[in-house]
């Protein structure tokens, strides 16, 4: 243990670590542009910069390592001007457009510039506007915005393991842009929005469809059906300034009724489905020698990353759509032809954690007869925006039950929104189906928390499963590769896009540090404890859909609706 | 140098197998002599040199993009390269550069779409004594001035028109 003398205090530091982090775990905050969370420093935008008193020279507290003795000032005249003359900079090739910018009021170089006390453009013209992005189906790039700090690149590459974009040109001219400066929709991006998330100004944004749902909304013709993902209702909270870890669940349907959606659906209804055809499909594969170890598709993002980079792992794929698929096709089949409305005047809106479900529900497996089944999808961040425009406060509403039929889920449904929760929800299903009893203690915690990687040996019945659960994809490449290696120890991999799974999506509230995403986690696992039905199929809905229409897992219907295939997709990677 | 749009895929591979390290360190090297083999870097030269060295197309872009030595057009019939070095800057190399972007409708680093021109910025050529020079396939125009170049270009599509008749 070394001691530091900061702004006159005395604090205790771990030898190896850096001024930040020290900093940090006292309560002293320094602001910070392109640090990350558990990625190595770059030093590249300056703004950590503390004085070292006895030298008189500024240093980054992200990439300065702490030594015994020092003495430091956060916020010296000399600190203050530096950080102040580096928005200034910042901000002199910066548009001044922030009241029509999709992220005013979020946006960490707006909070710094007026934190500093900047009131007047220093140096510098407004950067002409350049030509945004909107090629791709998920995410618009604004690179008039872009203060090059190198968040998304880095997110891109070393978290994602995509290198979708990275820095083109150089000094002035240098822009952060796909390969040949092509538009985002021929790239290789799996549109998972992570580059959203970390982005600390407007240059990234999601593509919205908040206009096409509204006016869906106003049409009286239309017939409009909302489904929520199980990761929403533990998030959609902190849009209104909420704690983070808070469950709005029945007020979220509520202000989707006031919204004017005629039916509201939870997506965790066709999460325990989707359970019961891949742990069905699972069974089968293993009974039947069929291709292991097999792989989950609920995460858009990740399908998209197989076609592209790992297409010899294509037949290990689950042929299931995912839940929101799934919902959108028992919409636009069983539930219109039981409710007697045209399926063309439904219109189907899905509120999804993630920017990657509106890339999904343009695909083209996914609808019948040039009708997608899924027609918008919102994020968590655009619902937010949707019920401040309609005026519908949530924290004031009271909570209302989701519609039947899909409106019943079990909890481990629910889970699917965390790393590990579609693994933990199959396995309970699996240890039903292969044994005929339920788990005695259906918590799984080999399988929760935030860990990119997690595994389990479990024996259920006669069979000894090897389980292995990775999110963000650069844990994924690790993982194929070792299968392509030999290893064979596996019979499923859970894989979803984001670190930690959907309550981490790139729909996601923004501003949230690892600790939110805990609390975020947490509240699922709460639900999953304090609720009695707690295995998929034991999802009485799920049951009675199998028996009027379905028949049963992996039967003609549920391969007409429910399943799908994929094929390699060839973007410059 | 050849002129028109060739894929070259059994050059490419060739230049990739005399590196047979695949280590990302060759990167540069390779980028230069397909470039110079090619006369530019296509999208399918990058996503070959990116499947050879493991690394993705986008990281090899930003790199050839950091440097000014690469382009990713092919070259024009005639390809015209202006000297923006210090004393043909002094000698107005700035208004030669405007008057060859008038005259040709391209932007440096670009191609015109009848292939007839491409540009190129070069920062000196070694022959100030001859400032503003520009370089038309290997040939110096000593001493530019707008006319000089007006003519120049002007004999260069007669010239094309002729041998199209």
């Amino acid at each position: 243990m070394i001691t530091l003398k900061v702004d006159n205090r005395t604090i205790e530091a771990n030898e190896g670590e850096t001024i930040l982090s020290a900093l940090n775990r006292h309560g002293i905050h320094v602001p910070t542009l392109c640090h990350m969370e558990e990625l190595p420093p770059t030093g590249a935008c300056r703004m950590c910069v503390v004085e070292q008193e006895d030298t008189a020279r500024l240093i980054t507290a992200c990439s300065h390592p702490v030594a015994d003795g020092m003495v430091l000032s956060t916020h010296s005249p000399k600190v203050l001007g530096a950080r102040r003359m580096i928005v200034e900079l910042l901000l002199s090739s910066h548009p001044d457009d922030c009241l029509y910018c999709s992220r005013s009021g979020k946006c960490d170089l707006q909070q710094l510039a007026e934190g500093l006390g900047v009131r007047r453009r220093a140096a510098g013209e407004p950067a002409p506007s350049t030509p945004m992005d909107v090629s791709g189906p998920s995410i618009i790039r604004d690179p008039s915005k872009c203060i090059l700090c190198g968040k998304c690149v880095r997110t891109c590459e070393e978290i994602q393991g995509v290198s979708a974009i990275d820095f083109v040109g150089r000094g002035s001219k240098a822009t952060v842009a796909p390969a040949f400066d092509e538009g985002l929709n021929v790239s290789s991006c799996i549109n998972c929005g992570q580059c959203i998330i970390v982005c600390p100004t407007g240059a990234l944004s999601e593509h919205s469809y908040l206009d096409e749902v509204a006016a869906a909304l106003a049409d009286p013709e239309t017939f409009v059906v909302v489904q929520h993902a199980p990761a929403v209702s533990v998030t959609l909270a902190e849009e209104f300034g909420a704690r983070t870890g808070k469950d709005v669940d029945g007020q979220m349907v509520a202000a989707l009724r006031r919204l004017g959606f005629d039916r509201v659906f939870d997506t965790s209804f066709t999460a325990d489905l989707t359970i019961m055809e891949e742990a069905s499909e699972l069974a089968h594969r293993v009974a039947t020698g069929g291709r292991l170890p097999m792989l989950t598709s609920c995460s858009p993002g990740w399908i998209k990353f197989v076609e592209q980079f790992y297409p010899d792992f294509m037949e290990n794929l689950s042929t299931c759509k995912s839940p929101q698929q799934m919902m959108g096709a028992i919409i636009k089949s069983f539930f219109a032809e039981r409710e007697g409305i045209d399926k063309r005047k439904i219109v189907s809106v899905s509120i999804m954690p993630c920017t990657a479900k509106k890339f999904e529900c343009q695909r083209p497996e996914m609808g019948r007869e040039y009708i997608p089944d899924v027609d918008y999808v919102l994020t968590t961040r655009e619902l937010g925006r949707l019920l401040r425009m309609y005026g519908v406060m949530l924290p004031s509403l009271e909570p209302e039950q989701a519609d039947n039929p899909f409106g019943e889920r079990s909890t481990a449904g629910k889970i699917f929104g965390a790393s590990g929760g579609v693994m933990e929800a199959a396995v309970r299903t699996a240890h039903f189906l292969l044994t005929g009893k339920e788990m005695d203690e259906p918590q799984i915690r080999p399988l929760r928390g935030l860990k990119g990687v997690k595994s389990l040996k479990a024996r259920i019945g006669d069979l000894e499963v090897g389980a292995a659960v990775v999110s963000g994809l650069g844990n994924a490449r690790a993982i194929l590769d070792e299968v392509r290696g030999g290893r064979d120890d596996l019979h499923f991999i859970e894989v979803m896009t984001c670190p930690g799974g959907c309550i981490a999506g790139g729909g996601q509230p923004l501003g949230a540090d690892l600790s939110a995403i805990r609390a975020r986690m947490k509240a699922l696992y709460k639900i999953d404890r304090s609720e009695p039905i707690r295995t998929s199929h034991s999802n009485t809905s799920v049951k009675r859909l199998y028996e009027e229409f379905l028949g049963e897992p992996l039967g003609h219907k549920s391969h007409e609706l429910l399943h799908t295939h994929y094929g390699k997709r060839e973007v410059m990677t | 140098m050849p002129t028109e749009e060739v894929t070259n895929a059994e050059e490419i591979e060739q230049i990739l197998a005399d590196h047979a390290g695949r280590s990302r360190d060759d990167l540069i090297p390779i980028l230069q002599e397909i470039q110079d083999t090619c006369g530019y870097l296509s999208r399918e030269a990058v996503t070959s040199v990116g499947r050879y060295l493991n690394l993705p197309a986008s990281k090899i872009y930003g790199v050839a993009t950091f440097y000014n030595q690469f382009r990713f057009e092919p070259l024009g019939r005639y390809h015209i390269q202006v000297c923006r070095g210090t004393a043909c800057h002094v000698k107005g190399s700035a208004g030669v550069m405007d008057m060859v972007i008038n005259e040709i409708g391209v932007q440096p680093g670009q191609t015109s779409r009848d292939r007839l021109f491409s540009l190129e910025v070069v920062a000196c050529m070694g022959a100030c004594g001859l400032a503003p020079v520009i370089c038309v396939n290997g040939e110096f125009h000593a001493k530019m001035t707008p006319r000089k170049l007006a003519q120049l270009v002007a004999e260069i599509r007669q010239k094309e028109s002729s041998n199209a008749e």
